[in-house]
């Protein structure tokens, strides 16, 4: 039994799949951080940024709703901004009195608050574009190419080729426990056992995960030893990003920096 | 004829991303009977095994334990029925000493301190390794591990055993242990397994599955003096 869910990659003959992954992550990146330097309050360029994620999300040929779906991990993000309609000074809009307790929002900490929720969504959405076209190991060169320190990425490679072990383990670990939680054939017993004891049996399932990591970790470096490691990560070079594609990307953050340009004079009127 | 142990009719499963892994699979077992479960690997022999005791759910088909159906309302008594074993003790130990792993079934069932003592010591003495009760499973070896395992589902005191490879990986000595446990053991028992030498000893039927199909079904001593079949499936005589 395997875990297939965690891999967001969905494989697709789309536009957007072929496209070189350092020109798509660069793209994200260049798109997000125009995202949060629009200024609170833009709504023309959100609703512009907007449209140039749900075109890309309908060029990768993946359906909207699975976008939507993976965006809703925004929500906590945005419930730390929930103080702000009562913490930003401005034009009070209403009071909310808990007994010696008052708290008046403003209009401005709304328009922060709402902004900040349309701008995570946005940039939730370019991620989730990210990496549901684009092939894990292909972002990991990517990154390579981008000149991350090549320890962190390799930390980050096997950290995701592990991963689907370990939940793998995980998975292994609880399907034991369920194949021995029965119930007696005795009349009168509740089955279960109390909530204090199934706490002690989850800590030791965590407890002999967390070993099982560390000594699976040990096995693997020496593996690697095994093959000749010495504490250099080298990869084999990457090819050339096509010229076309470089034109793309080009005329890409010429866009996005128009669309900060215009954020920019909207708001100074 | 008493009630079937295990009562498999027209059994299919496919997993979510459509691969069939068992079809149209038959099998009864009467009380007390041993049938060993053969075929190559990918043939489905775990995929069954986890249907005995509702891990995995039935599509189509019909499965009872005990005259009882496997269904979301009899989960429980099935559970406790069917004893299953994976064939990776690491899988099965999950708590920290030997004693917490063989106790959880029996608290589990809401059994009272001293039942459940008296049934795990039961258990332990049962495989011989009452005096291993306070250690930590962690440490253990493999033959030990396997032995322990097995612990706690008899601790559960079930009517059927389902055993994932309980041989692999064992040297000849433990190997030797295990099969002279088994053998001891009253209860209807469904083992999976590569090791043929140890089927012939142990069981009477055996049972070939390959691609999700029960492809042949009789005594042992029939079944492994076919060379064709056995070869057809992966396998060799022993």
């Amino acid at each position: 039994m395997h875990v297939h869910f965690l891999d967001p990659y969905q494989d697709r003959p789309s536009l957007l799949h072929r496209l070189d992954a350092r020109v798509k992550l660069l793209a994200a990146l260049a798109f997000i951080l125009t995202t949060s330097l629009t200024p609170p309050g833009i709504w023309a360029v959100y609703l512009l940024l907007l449209a140039g994620v749900v075109a890309a999300e309908l060029l990768s040929d993946i359906p909207l709703g699975y976008y939507q779906k993976r965006a809703l991990l925004a929500l906590p993000f945005i419930l730390a901004a929930l103080p702000l309609p009562f913490t930003v000074s401005g034009t009070p809009l209403w009071t909310v009195s808990l007994g010696a307790w008052s708290l008046t929002a403003s209009q401005e900490g709304v328009v922060r608050l709402l902004s900040i929720a349309f701008k995570s969504w946005i940039s939730l959405q370019a991620a989730v574009v990210l990496v549901s076209t684009t092939a894990f190991p292909d972002l990991l060169m990517a990154l390579r190419a981008l000149r991350l320190p090549r320890l962190l990425v390799a930390i980050i490679g096997l950290m995701w080729r592990y991963l689907f072990v370990m939940v793998d383990e995980a998975l292994r670990l609880m399907r034991a426990r369920t194949a021995r939680s029965g119930e007696s054939a005795q009349a009168g017993l509740r089955p279960g056992g109390s909530v204090l004891w199934r706490a002690r049996v989850a800590g030791g399932m965590a407890g002999s995960l967390f070993l099982r990591s560390i000594e699976r970790s040990d096995r693997i470096y020496m593996a690697m030893l095994a093959r000749g490691y010495d504490g250099e990560v080298r990869s084999s070079s990457t090819p050339r990003v096509p010229g076309r594609e470089w034109l793309i990307l080009t005329l890409f953050l010429f866009l996005l920096g128009a669309l900060l340009a215009l954020s920019l004079l909207l708001r100074a009127s | 004829m008493s009630q079937p142990s295990v009562e498999i009719v027209d059994l299919h499963y496919a997993y979510p991303d459509g691969h069939s892994a068992l079809s149209a699979v038959h099998l009864h077992l009467h009380p007390g009977e041993k049938v060993a479960l053969v075929g190559p690997n990918g043939a489905g022999k775990s995929t069954l095994l986890l249907h005995l005791n509702g891990i995995l759910s039935h599509q189509t088909g019909e499965l009872r334990i005990c005259g009882l159906d496997v269904n979301a309302k009899n989960l429980g008594r099935v559970r406790a029925l069917v004893g299953l074993v994976f064939q990776s003790p690491d899988d099965q130990l999950f708590s920290p000493t030997v004693f917490d792993d063989v106790a959880f079934g029996p608290i589990y069932q809401g059994l009272k301190p001293a039942q459940v003592d008296e049934r795990v010591h039961a258990a332990l003495s049962q495989v011989h390794m009452e005096e291993y009760a306070r250690r930590v499973s962690h440490h253990l070896s493999v033959g030990e591990k396997k032995r322990i395992a097995l612990a706690t589902v008899l601790a559960m005191q079930p009517e059927v055993l389902a055993l994932d490879e309980p041989s692999a990986g064992l040297d000849p000595r433990a190997r030797r242990t295990l099969i002279h446990l088994l053998s001891e053991m009253p209860q209807t028992m469904l083992v999976a397994t590569h090791d043929l030498p140890m089927v012939r000893e142990l069981f009477t039927r055996t049972v070939v599955m390959d691609q999700g199909r029960v492809v042949a079904d009789g005594p042992t001593a029939q079944i492994l003096r076919d060379a064709a079949l056995l070869e057809a499936h992966g396998l060799e005589m022993p």
